[in-house]
């Protein structure tokens, strides 16, 4: 097999390849580290390559096929992770200058689960600084480019992590969601991106935006691969009293008894045609293949965006508060012109945040300021209450529901920097997802322009499983 | 429009230094960003209870454990990396500046 077809491996092909000793685990290892060598000059989705524990742990996958015990399916599979997910002693920077030389004195939970299981690690992915942004240039290193056109966006904030997917720099990767930060980079790379419910997958070691939203999810190839890594990282820990253990998994799936909802405020003015037309013509694969859709209604989906906005900025004020200059990061406080403690707060932030993480935390200062708290946050999360409930009964009627993912394809890059309202709106379809804590998968269904397009499957909550059955056969039938 | 004090009375709560030319930036934008969430006031919101989270709220009764209660064994080694994070530190403490004046 020669070095680029060994890069288009599915989780699946390389354990079996490796089982059949068609190439063994350092090879694989070497293939991604060169191809990655080769064509992130252009893409720029790593931030951090780690090139010697790579090989290590693929010599030690080695070594285990050669002793002849059994290998897990993720043994020797090469992956790289958002670099909010902290890998102990390796640099972790959240894509801020705050972190750029911060090295993470512990594993999060889902980098343990994988490594005990044999994974590979490559390195750590490019994103849109603390995650805030949807296209990857709120990065304080630089911007990620999306490999179907360098001109534009990969999407964010996972950016780094779908574009090295579709690179194939890398077998999978992990990225995290708080509004749609797997799911649109996701469609606008062609690949797949799951946001598992909210408590499946533990937080711990993820660096925190939004402790109420936030997500680990897997960016993968195809859905089998979603479900392998998802199956992997699901599980409660002790670490993370936010986790919940997931059902076992669900009966086999027949299309016939199938009910998709389609909320009729989700097809709105200001999408992009061909993209509409795109998603409209899956639906109807999907609807002839013998699923059962039907119109359904989502009321306060005009009131997500604002409620999102409002929440996220009032945790993210809460969970930055800890990049002061004293723990840890960057710090003013060996600058002699600072002379005051307040000095160190005020300059150490002032020097290492960027200029979207700065408008958002003075934005949830503000709104849960005295005065203002009832106005904004705690009326947010009334209409929070209100989204949840539109779902809740949504799914009463349905047992999964279709949408677009985002509004357009990738944009060019340097095109919604200038207005932050306009980048916040790419969070249209995805962000009532996360305010109500729902499991929900964004698959490729097409192009529009040259430009992949994705379709996303919610579903109930917990029923994440159930998620990634339906969507490994719409996946067929949408291929 | 935000004040201009308001600003500078935010960035002082937040922690964040600003120059003046950000603070003048920042009414503008902050301005238009806060008119757009006032569209949250159009919801019926009068007899619905705030959800904080989507899971329910954790409790001993609902099943959320408790650890003992004693200290944690740790490694030394973990403290060790922990306080050489830090910016400034002696020994085995991390070092600021006067908390009081």
């Amino acid at each position: 097999m020669s070095k680029m077809e060994l890069c288009e491996l599915t989780i699946k092909q390389a354990h079996q390849g490796l089982l059949r000793k068609d190439f063994s685990a350092l090879e694989l290892t070497r293939a991604f580290l060169n191809r990655i060598k080769r064509a992130d000059k252009e893409i720029n989705a790593f931030l951090t390559v780690s090139e010697d524990l790579a090989v290590t742990q693929a010599k030690n996958v080695d070594k285990e096929i050669s002793s002849g015990e059994g290998i897990s399916v993720l043994a020797g599979v090469p992956f790289c992770l958002k670099d909010n997910i902290l890998i102990k002693d390796l640099r972790c920077t959240a894509g801020s200058r705050i972190l750029e030389n911060y090295v993470a004195p512990y594993d999060a939970t889902v980098v343990r689960r994988l490594k005990e299981l044999g994974g590979v690690i490559l390195g750590k992915t490019n994103m849109d600084e603390f995650a805030m942004g949807s296209s990857c240039e709120n990065s304080a290193f630089f911007p990620t480019k999306n490999p179907y056109d360098l001109k534009r966006v990969p999407g964010g904030s996972s950016g780094g992590s779908a574009a090295a997917v579709a690179a194939n720099m890398t077998v999978f990767s992990l990225g995290s969601d708080t509004a749609g930060s797997v799911r649109q980079p996701a469609s606008f790379c062609g690949v797949v991106g799951f946001k598992p419910t909210y408590g499946a997958v533990s937080r711990y070691g993820l660096i925190a935006m939004a402790s109420s939203l936030d997500q680990i999810g897997p960016i993968t190839k195809n859905v089998e691969d979603a479900e392998i890594v998802s199956n992997a990282i699901f599980g409660k820990d002790k670490m993370d009293q936010t986790s919940v253990e997931l059902e076992p998994s669900v009966s086999v799936l027949n299309l016939e008894e199938l009910r998709i909802g389609i909320p009729k405020e989700y097809f709105i003015e200001g999408m992009e045609k061909e993209v509409k037309e795109r998603v409209n013509e899956g639906i109807g694969r999907i609807e002839r293949a013998g699923a059962k859709i039907e119109e359904i209604s989502l009321p306060h989906t005009p009131y997500a965006v604002p409620a999102y906005y409002v929440i996220v900025f009032s945790e993210i004020s809460a969970n930055l508060a800890r990049y002061d200059g004293i723990r840890y990061g960057y710090s003013a406080a060996g600058d002699p012109k600072i002379k005051t403690l307040l000095d160190v707060y005020l300059e150490s932030r002032k020097e290492g945040l960027g200029k979207e993480v700065k408008r958002r935390i003075m934005l949830g200062t503000y709104t849960l300021s005295r005065g203002y708290y009832d106005a904004y946050y705690l009326r947010a999360q009334k209409v929070r209450a209100k989204i949840k409930e539109d779902f809740d009964n949504a799914f009463k009627k349905v047992e999964a529901i279709i949408t677009p993912v985002s509004p357009t394809v990738a944009f060019k890059i340097g095109e919604r920097i200038a207005d932050p309202l306009e980048m916040y709106l790419s969070d249209i379809f995805t962000a009532s997802v996360n305010l109500a804590g729902l499991p929900a998968i964004s698959l490729p269904c097409g192009k529009a322009n040259n430009l992949p397009v994705g379709l996303q499957i919610i579903g109930k909550s917990f029923e994440d499983r159930k998620v990634l059955e339906v969507a490994k056969v719409l996946e067929k039938i949408l291929k | 429009m935000l004040k201009k004090e308001e600003v500078a009375r935010i960035a002082k709560l937040a922690r964040l230094g600003l120059t003046e030319e950000e603070k003048e930036k920042f009414q503008r934008e902050l301005s238009s960003i806060l008119e757009y969430v006032e569209k949250l006031k159009k919801a019926d919101t009068s007899r619905v209870n705030p959800v904080f989270s989507s899971i329910p709220p954790l409790t001993v009764k609902s099943g959320g454990e408790l650890r003992e209660d004693g200290p944690e064994k740790r490694q030394s080694e973990e403290t060790e990396n922990l306080v050489k994070a830090a910016p400034v530190s002696r020994g085995r403490h991390i070092q600021v500046k006067a908390v009081f004046e």
